[in-house]
C-alpha cells in the first residue's frame, strides 16, 4: 500500500537526485578545469614560497621564511607602491577618458553605435607587442613626434618622451582603454533614459540629473571597467620593459625576472602570492561596494 | 604574448612550477673526470642527435649538411638564454639533449654537477684547429669538458660622430659627460651589469667580496638616472637611430651596428674587461655521445666554423677558420674581429661562482628595481 504522500515524497526525492546529477554534469567540467589549472598551481606557488632556491631554478629544502622577509625590503615595497601608483593612475585616466566616449556611443543612433563599438575594439585585431613597439617608434627621441617638435622651432633639443613612468602609463592606458569603455557602454546603454526625463521634469538641472541619476546607475559598469583596467595594468611586464626602458620596474617584471632571469623561484612565488592576496582583497572590496549599491533595490 | 596581468604571471609561474615537479631531485652522477667508454667505431648512422643552441646562432641548413657529412640525423632545439637551457639540463633525468651550447661559466657549473661527458680528443681530430690560447681559458683549462664555439669581450660601442670625445674608460659611461647623459644603455644581465663598475673600481669581475660588490652596486645605482635604458638585445639599433650614443655591448653585437653605420666603433676600456666564450658540451645522459663528439668535430672544420665568423660576426677560437681569406679580410670593416687571441686572453675570464653567484642576481634585481 502506497500512500499518495509517500509517492510524492519518493518522486520528489528522485527528482532531487536527478537535479543533483545534472548539476554535477554541468558543473563538472568547469570545476575540474578550475581545480586543475587554478587551485593546484596556486597550491604549488604557496608551497614553493617556503622553500629554498635551487641554483639553476627549482626549489629545494630546507623550509625557510627568507623569501618573505626579503619581500619586505624597502626596494621591493617601493616596486609594489610604484606599480599600484601606475595602475591607479591608468585606471583613473581610463575612467575620465572612457566615460565620455561610452556615454556618446550609448546616445548615438543604433546604426552608428555598431560602427563605434567596432572602432573601440579595432586595436585588438593586431598583436599587443607590435602595438607597443609602435609607441617606441612614435615617442623616441628620433621619432616623428620629436622631429615635428624640432621642426616647429619651439625646442632645439628632443624631449624625453620615452623610458619613463609617463610612457608606461600612456602605453597601459592605450592597451586597456577599450576594457573600460565596453562595460561602461553596456551599463549606460541598458539605462532607462526616461528616468532622466523624469528628473528634469521634476526640476533637476541637466548636471544634477547626471550626477543623481545617470552616474549612480552606471557605477556597476564603471567598477567592472576599473577592475578590467587595474588588474592587467598592475601585472603587466611588457609595457614597463619596452616603454619604461627597464628602468621603471613593476611587480610583474620583478616576478617574471625571478623565474626567467634570477632563477629565484621561492622569491618569485612570494611576490606572486602578494599580488594574488592583494587582488583577492580588491575583489572583496568591489563585491562589498556593489552589494551596497544594488542592495536596496534587491530588497524592494 | 598578450598576457593579461596577474593571470599571465600566475600561468607562467605555474608552468614553471609544474615543470619543476619532476625535477627537483639532484642527480648523483659522478664527475666528468671518470674514464669514458666511447666507441670510436660506433655506427653514427644508428645514432640521432639533438642539439640545443641559441636561435640564429648556426646556419639554417646545418641539420641537412651534418647528416650528409656524418650520417646521423640532427635536430636543433633553440634556447633563448643560458638560464633557460640550464633549467632544462639540471631538471634531473634525461633532458633528451645530446649536445648543448652554453657560455663557459655555465659549462663549468654543469661539469661541477657531474652532468658532462669528458671531451674525447680521439673522436675530435679537428681540435688541432683551435688556437693554443683557446685551450687555456680558466673555466676549463685543456678543454676537458667543453669546446669553445665563439669568444670575445665586452666594451663600449659608440657613435664616433655623436660623442664629443671618444670613450676610453668605463667611467665614460658610468659618470657620463653632460652631452651624453640620457643617451647611454647598459646590459642588465647579472654578470655584465656590474662589470663596468667592478672594473672601474679595480676589482675582479669574479669577486665575491661583499664590500667590493656593495661599492660596485652603489656606483651602478648612481649611474641609473643618466641612462636611456637597460638593454640586452636592441642596444645597437639605438646607436644606429642615434637615440643612444654610447652603450655597453658585446663585441659581436657592436658589429651588427657597425654593419649599418660605419661611424659606430668599439673600444675595450683601459681598465680591462671580460673574456667570454660560448662553448659546446656533450651531456653525460646522452645516448648518442659518439655522434655528439662527431658534431663538435664537424663544427671545428675550418669551413663550417668560418661560417659563424662571417655571418654571426663573432670571433671564433679556430685558427684555421680565422685565417681563411674571407674571415681575415673582415677586420677592415669590423676592427674588433682582428683582436688577437693573446689580446683576448689578457682580459679576465668570467668563471662560475657556485652558490656565490646568487649575490650577483640579487644585486641585479635590486639595481634595476631601485
Amino acid at each position: 500500500m502506497t500512500s499518495p504522500a509517500g509517492t510524492t515524497s519518493r518522486g520528489r526525492g528522485a527528482h532531487k537526485r536527478r537535479a543533483l546529477g545534472s548539476r554535477a554534469l554541468f558543473l563538472g567540467p568547469g570545476l575540474f578545469y578550475v581545480t586543475a589549472f587554478m587551485a593546484i598551481p596556486i597550491a604549488l606557488i604557496v608551497s614553493y614560497a617556503f622553500l629554498t632556491r635551487g641554483r639553476f631554478g627549482g626549489v629545494r629544502l630546507p623550509l625557510t621564511l627568507e623569501s618573505f622577509t626579503r619581500a619586505l625590503d624597502p626596494v621591493y615595497l617601493q616596486v609594489l607602491g610604484n606599480s599600484l601608483l601606475i595602475a591607479t593612475t591608468t585606471t583613473v585616466l581610463a575612467l575620465l577618458i572612457g566615460y565620455p566616449v561610452a556615454y556618446a556611443i550609448a546616445r548615438m543612433p543604433s546604426r552608428w553605435r555598431t560602427i563605434a563599438l567596432v572602432l573601440v575594439v579595432l586595436p585588438f585585431w593586431s598583436n599587443f607587442l607590435i602595438r607597443t613597439y609602435a609607441w617606441i617608434v612614435l615617442l623616441n627621441s628620433e621619432g616623428p613626434l620629436n622631429k615635428a617638435l624640432l621642426a616647429t622651432g619651439l625646442r632645439d633639443e628632443p624631449i624625453g618622451l620615452l623610458y619613463n613612468r609617463g610612457a608606461v602609463i600612456v602605453g597601459l592606458l592605450y592597451a586597456y582603454l577599450p576594457l573600460m569603455i565596453l562595460p561602461l557602454y553596456a551599463s549606460l546603454e541598458r539605462m532607462d533614459w526616461s528616468l532622466l526625463e523624469a528628473a528634469t521634469n521634476l526640476g533637476a538641472s541637466r548636471i544634477r540629473a547626471f550626477f543623481d541619476v545617470t552616474f549612480p546607475l552606471s557605477l556597476p559598469g564603471a567598477m567592472i571597467g576599473a577592475i578590467f583596467v587595474f588588474v592587467p595594468s598592475l601585472g603587466n611586464f611588457i609595457v614597463p620593459e619596452l616603454l619604461g626602458g627597464g628602468k621603471t620596474v613593476m611587480v610583474g617584471n620583478l616576478i617574471r625576472d625571478q623565474f626567467l632571469k634570477a632563477r629565484d623561484w621561492p622569491f618569485g612565488a612570494v611576490l606572486a602570492l602578494t599580488m594574488v592576496t592583494f587582488l583577492i582583497l580588491l575583489f572583496a572590496l568591489q563585491a562589498a561596494v556593489s552589494r551596497r549599491i544594488n542592495g536596496p533595490r534587491a530588497h524592494a | 604574448m598578450r598576457r593579461s596581468g596577474v593571470a599571465g604571471a600566475i600561468a607562467v609561474s605555474a608552468a614553471l612550477l609544474l615543470a619543476a615537479c619532476g625535477g627537483s631531485t639532484s642527480s648523483d652522477a659522478g664527475s666528468a673526470a671518470a674514464g669514458s667508454t666511447l666507441d670510436p667505431k660506433a655506427d653514427l648512422t644508428k645514432q640521432t642527435l639533438t642539439v640545443s643552441n641559441w636561435a640564429g646562432y648556426y646556419p639554417e641548413d646545418l641539420p641537412a649538411k651534418f647528416q650528409t657529412a656524418v650520417g646521423a640525423p640532427l635536430t636543433i632545439a633553440n634556447h633563448a638564454t643560458n638560464e633557460e637551457i640550464m633549467g632544462k639540463l639540471t631538471a634531473g633525468g634525461d633532458s633528451g639533449i645530446d649536445v648543448a651550447f652554453v657560455s663557459g661559466q655555465y659549462a663549468q657549473a654543469l661539469n661541477d654537477a657531474g652532468l658532462l661527458e669528458p671531451i674525447d680528443p680521439a673522436l675530435i681530430p679537428n681540435l688541432k684547429n683551435l688556437y693554443p690560447e683557446a685551450t687555456q681559458m680558466p673555466f676549463d683549462k685543456g678543454n676537458k669538458f667543453s669546446v669553445p664555439y665563439t669568444w670575445g669581450t665586452t666594451g663600449i660601442c659608440y657613435r664616433s660622430d655623436l660623442v664629443p670625445t671618444e670613450p676610453t674608460s668605463w667611467n665614460d659611461i658610468l659618470k657620463p659627460a653632460a652631452e651624453n647623459k640620457g643617451k647611454i644603455t647598459m646590459l642588465s644581465t647579472e654578470r655584465w651589469l656590474l662589470l663596468p663598475a667592478l672594473k672601474s673600481l679595480g676589482y675582479s669581475i669574479n669577486t665575491t667580496n661583499a664590500d667590493e660588490l656593495a661599492a660596485a652596486k652603489e656606483l651602478t645605482l648612481a649611474q641609473k638616472p643618466d641612462l636611456l635604458a637597460y638593454d640586452d638585445t636592441t642596444f645597437y639599433t639605438r646607436l644606429v637611430s642615434g637615440e643612444a650614443t654610447m652603450v655597453e655591448a658585446w663585441d659581436g653585437w657592436c658589429n651588427y651596428g657597425i654593419a649599418e653605420d660605419p661611424n659606430i666603433k668599439f673600444v675595450v676600456p683601459k681598465e680591462g674587461s671580460d673574456l667570454w666564450s660560448d662553448t659546446m658540451v656533450v651531456l653525460k645522459s646522452s645516448k648518442n655521445k659518439e655522434a655528439g663528439m662527431a658534431f663538435i668535430n664537424y663544427i671545428l672544420d675550418p669551413a663550417n666554423h668560418a661560417w659563424v665568423a662571417e655571418n654571426i660576426l663573432y670571433k671564433v677560437p679556430n685558427q684555421a677558420a680565422m685565417e681563411t681569406e674571407a674571415v681575415a679580410g673582415m677586420s677592415a670593416a669590423y676592427p674588433n674581429m682582428g683582436m688577437t687571441p693573446a689580446e683576448l686572453l689578457k682580459e679576465e675570464a668570467i668563471v662560475d661562482l657556485g652558490e656565490q653567484s646568487s649575490a650577483y642576481t640579487k644585486i641585479a634585481t635590486e639595481v634595476t628595481s631601485g
